[in-house]
Formats: C-alpha cells, structure tokens, sequence
C-alpha cells in the first residue's frame, strides 16, 4: 500500500506563476530540454563515428525531471547530478561545447580529460561529480546539507539516486543522517523502472521508494517524471521547504529509460509495449503541447527556439572538436596537493 | 578441444560445474535474465532456474553478505561483481564475514564462496570500471586470489574456485573476455589453485606477470627474442603462491622483472620482489625490477596507455638489467 503523496498535474499558466515562474521562464525550461535531448543525441553521433570509446549513457525520457528539479535550485544551492540527468548540467549552464569535449576525453572537458562521459561536474555552478557507485553520492549531499546547517546558511543540497541505488546501504545511511538531524536536503529519485536488466519487482519491495521516506522521518512524494512542471513544483516545494528548516524530501520521479543502460545495449530485456505506452508520454513533446495549449506558444516562437538549439549544438561540436587531447605529462598531476596548494593560509 | 573466448570459457565452466554439484549456485546484478552484462552466466537461468541463477537488487555488500549464509546451509554460491571497483562497497562483508567466519568457527565451518569480477583497463571505460584491485583481496586472511590469463585457465581455475572448501576470487581480465581465444578442454576440466605456468622456457631473464600482463610480456620477450633467451612465469594464483615456480625460475635465470597493471605501491609485485630478496637474494645477478601502473586513479581513455604498462617499458627495464 502507497504511503508516500501521489503530485497532482499542473493545470494553467496561473497555477505555474503561483509555482514562481513566468512565461519566458516556461520557454527557458523547453529550450533546456531540447538542449538536454539534442546534446546526448549528437553525442550519440560522436560515438558511431568512433570519437567517444568505451560507451555512452544518455537519459531519453527523463529530461523532464533533470530540467524540472535544477529550475526549482537557487544559485547557490548545490546537487549531484547522475547519469541519467543531463539537464541538470545544461540548466545550472553548462556549456554544451565543454560537454563534447569531456565525452571525447578533450582537456576541455570538466574533467580536463582524466575522465569521461558523464563522470563530470562544474563545481563553480554548484555541481558535484558523480562516480559509478551512485548512491556513494547521497552522504556526500547530506555532508553539504551538513555544513549548510552549521553555518547557518540558506542553502540545499540536491541528492540524486535511483532506485536501483536505492537497494544499497548508504541510501539508508544517507536517508537516516539526513531525518536525523533534519537537514536542508532533498533526495530525488529517478525511477526509470529498469536498473540495467533488472525491473522494480526485484529491487523493492514496496509500491513506491519515496513511500520509504516516512521510516526516515520525513514525506515522500511521487511524482510523474515525464510532466516537467509538476516536477518542477513538488521540487520547490521541497527545495524551499527544506531552506525554511523544514527538513529533508523524498521526490520519486517516475519515468522510463527510453534507451538500453548505455548506447552498447539494446534492452531486449524491457517488453516492447512498456516502451510503446510509455512514448505516449514523452517529457519534451508532452511540454511543447502544453505550452501550445496554455501558453499560446507561437509557430514563430517554436521555430526560432529550435533553430537557435541546432546552432548552438551545431558550433559546440565544431568548438569541442578544437580542444586538445590531454598531455600525458599531466597523468600523475592532482592525486595529492602540491606544495603550492599548500601554501594557503589554511595550512600556515 | 574447443576454441573458446575466454568468456565463453567461463560459461561452458559455469554450465559444466552447476550440472556435476547441485550445491552450486550463481548470485549477482543482471546474472539471471541478461545473463551477467558480459554474458558470462548466459543460459543458466534458464537451464538450471531462477533458485540457482539468482538476480539480485544492486546492493554488492548484501551479496556478499548473503552468501555468506548461503554457506552456512550448504550451499556453494558463486558471486558475479559487476566491475573490479563495484566490489569496494563490498569489502565490508568480504573482510569481517568471508574472510574469517572458518576462523572464528575454529574450523567448525566452510564457506566454499567464489567470487568473480571482471578487472582492469584497456577497454576505454569510464573511471571504476577499469581497477586492478587484487592487493586488497591477497591483503585479506582467509581469502584465496585466482586471476587467469586464458581462455582454458579460466575454466579450469573457476572450476577449482568453485570446488575448493574456502573463499576464492577470481578476477577475470574484460580486456581479453572476447578478444582472446583458446584451446578450452570439454567437461572436467581444473587448474589447481597455487600452481604457477612456465608460458615459455628461457635461461636469461623472468618476466613475471598474471591475468592481462601475460599477452604483453609474451610480447615483450618475443621482442627481446634476438638478445636473450627469456622465461615467462604466469602467476596464475596469488594466494597460495606458487613459491617453488618463481625461487626455480629466479635460480635459472638470475634476472627477474615482475610486472603488475595495478598502482605501485604495495601491489603484488612487491610482496613477489620481497621474497626473491628473503629466498634468492644469491641466485640474483641484479635488482628485482618492477614496471607497474602508477599511483593515480585509472585516468580515462586518451591517457590511459600512458598509465599501462606497455611492451616498451617492460623491454627497457629488461634490458637495464639484462646490462647490469
């Protein structure tokens, strides 16, 4: 039986300004999207044409809960971002080009090429990398919610996971600190229904993971993962909740991973008419219906965003491709501080 | 004989030993229905059934943990670990419960549990998947450490892991999973555990390596080939060393380079360095030397072959001593 909070949709564009944005915000969000979408699209072309090796993971289908959760964070709030969350990176205003450049291992990228593919964060926007041990990164956010409190700041930490991660212990160790000493923070679960092959029914036992969140102390709500705005909405609520002193919660976004674990797998594991139901639903053309239907967004306005993200795409590749492969003088550089990195009057 | 990949090899070891001990099961994440995403356990779930090809939610110190159980009310598992770095949330129970539960039973209990992990680089993967973490699991009392460097010693070694009375890993290297093939016995087939191969005779120089190092220093010494007669010593186990192999092979040749994919610092290759020094410290014609990645975390694809080990470097460090 549910216990967690089942979001309602969003309704009108007076429901959305209530939710604390306006039109142009509206056409920010769907440009964030299209973004979103198009950078691991070409992204996908890069690695057919052998630029990115190894593999490549994208987040079709949860574009909407990336974009829609990053909208609800202040700027000085910080989050970490997973594989699946794109738009994270694109709406904190990571530049498209520098996201080329990581996937194809250029010294451009965040991570100056000593990593790749979506192993990355821009720590000046308030983003934290992620590693392949996703829910590793949940204590971590609830070290920053942490801090936050100690210093009497008024700032969140975003904590992303999914509910494949949500099988392991420091979920539950993260969960428990975090309701605990109720910190400023807030977990988001991306429940794409398939942790590679294995589906939900052999990962939990419960109907949803955010009803978990009550044996924590704090609410869990669901929310439907593929409705950018009632993402939006249930995450300021949250986000905003928890910056009053309010506490932690848990946000379960439900999608479906639209694509195969990575781009080397076909998901043949996944029935055809899940992906088929799901289609119905996609995140970015279930917006721009929506914007049509209650926004009056134009033919004019919809051609010139669309044409401005192919541009944009179209010369951060070109840009991206510019940038130099990393020195392999540089391999042994960053594991441990150098002498100059301690000359800071912290160690004087 | 079949010519197998060296991950067809452990299937056709994982079909044969679940059919011969109905006590053998296998445990892991995407082990069942996708049949492991390197398909090493491809077929068994439908074979053998969903009781002993079990999937399970992605939680790595519970599988271990789980296990451990099992153990304890006569089952064999065999644990699939997605990735080398995927095992580290594991460690937890791999060193207070697997390692020493026959030891804090005073013998009173087994625990035959196998655990496997594809392991090291060379595949362009991204950071944590790409590990040589071997030392951590030889570090551990009570932990056997298997790592094969081909097709038919990957069967033959999983056999053994599965059919030795105590914990064993095997780590298998994903570089050669699908580009290496091999003559692979059919049926029965085991390599005991603690028994090195001599890969190629020679009275010059050793090169010692294990799992994905064999190929390279087979390279190397084929490079060598015209300025000395070269031994290559494929550890193959690592706990229980094969000691006899390596003092012999040090004895004929004089001349020992031991080389190791994972960082520097305290891997295997010193413990191996440190008993040439205990044991044969006379029959050397010159300092144990050692080409090993470094003490960095696994970099990425565009540098990564500055990290590995490569048949230059072993050449070079070869000839140093070959001069010395």
């Amino acid at each position: 039986m549910a216990i967690a909070r089942e979001a309602e949709p969003v309704g009108s564009l007076k429901e959305v300004r209530e939710a604390g944005l306006d039109r142009e915000d509206l056409l920010d969000v769907y440009r964030n999207m299209l973004v979103t979408r198009g950078v691991e699209e070409r992204g996908h072309i890069l690695y057919r044409q052998g630029k990115i090796p190894g593999s490549f993971y994208t987040g079709r289908g949860n574009e909407a809960a990336a974009v829609g959760v990053a909208t609800a964070m202040g700027t000085d709030d910080v989050g970490t971002p997973l594989h699946r969350d794109m738009g994270v990176h694109i709406t904190r205003g990571v530049e498209p080009w520098r996201i080329f450049a990581q996937y194809m291992g250029r010294a451009d990228g965040p991570t100056k090429g000593k990593d790749g593919n979506v192993h990355m964060a821009d720590s000046n926007l308030g983003l934290l990398a992620m590693v392949s041990h996703l829910p590793a990164m949940l204590p971590v956010a609830v070290g920053c919610a942490l801090a936050f409190r100690i210093r009497e700041e008024s700032r969140v930490a975003v904590a992303w996971f999914g509910e494949g991660a949500s099988a392991r212990g420091d979920t539950h160790e993260g969960m428990n600190f975090a309701g605990v000493r109720q910190l400023p923070v807030v977990f988001i679960c991306d429940n794409n229904q398939w942790a590679y092959s294995t589906p939900t029914h052999l990962q939990y036992a419960t109907e949803h993971v955010a009803d978990r969140a009550q044996s924590y102390g704090f609410e869990g709500v669901v929310v439907d993962g593929t409705d950018v705005l009632a993402v939006y909405r249930e995450a300021k609520r949250a986000i905003e909740k928890a910056r009053a002193g309010g506490g932690p919660t848990l946000v379960e976004c439900l999608t479906l991973r639209m694509e195969g674990h990575a781009v080397h797998d076909d998901a043949f594991y996944v029935p055809k008419d899940m992906f088929e139901e799901w289609a119905k639903n996609d995140p970015i053309e279930r917006f721009r219906t929506w914007l049509r239907d209650n926004a009056d967004m134009s033919d004019e306005e919809e051609d010139e965003i669309t044409a401005g993200v192919k541009r944009l795409l179209t010369e951060s590749m070109r840009r991206a491709d510019e940038s130099p492969m990393p020195d392999p003088a540089t391999l042994l550089d960053g594991v441990y501080a150098t002498p100059e990195d301690l000359d800071t009057p912290h160690h004087k | 004989m079949a010519e197998l990949t060296l991950v067809e090899a452990i299937n056709s070891c994982f079909h044969h030993e679940l059919q011969r001990d109905d006590s053998v099961m296998v445990m892991g994440e995407d082990v069942g229905r996708a049949g492991g995403v390197f398909r090493a356990t491809a077929g068994l779930r439908d074979r053998f059934g969903p009781d002993r090809c079990v999937d399970t939610p992605l939680a790595e110190a519970g599988i271990l943990g789980t296990a451990v159980g099992l153990c304890m009310a006569g089952w064999r598992p065999v644990c699939e670990l997605q990735y080398d770095a995927f095992s580290y949330p594991a460690l937890d129970q791999l060193i207070t419960h697997v390692g020493r539960y026959r030891w804090r039973t005073r013998g009173g209990m087994e625990f035959p549990i196998t655990i496997r992990m594809p392991y090291g680089g060379g595949v362009r993967a991204p950071e944590l998947h790409d590990d040589s973490p071997e030392t951590y699991y030889v570090h551990t009392p009570g932990v056997k450490v298997a790592i094969p460097s081909t097709p038919s010693d990957a069967k033959g070694l999983l056999a053994a892991a599965i059919r030795d009375p105590d914990p064993v890993v095997v780590f298998e290297p994903k570089l050669h999973y699908r580009t290496m093939r091999g003559e692979v016995p059919e049926g029965d087939h085991v390599v005991p555990l603690g028994k090195a191969r001599v890969a190629r005779m020679g009275s010059d120089l050793t090169l010692v390596a294990y799992g994905s190092m064999v190929p390279l220093v087979e390279r190397a010494a084929d490079a060598l080939g015209g300025d000395a007669s070269v031994e290559v010593l494929d550890v193959r186990t690592l706990k229980p060393l094969d000691e006899q192999a390596l003092l012999a092979s040090a004895a004929k040749t004089g001349r020992v380079v031991i080389v190791q994919e994972a960082p520097r610092t305290c891997g295997y290759a010193a413990e191996l360095a440190a008993i040439l020094a205990e044991k044969a410290i006379l029959d050397l014609r010159g300092p144990v030397l050692r080409v090993t990645g470094y003490d960095v975390p696994y970099p990425y694809w565009q540098i990564e072959d500055a990290y590995m080990p490569s048949v230059e470097r072993v050449v070079d460090a070869a000839r140093k001593l070959l001069q010395y």
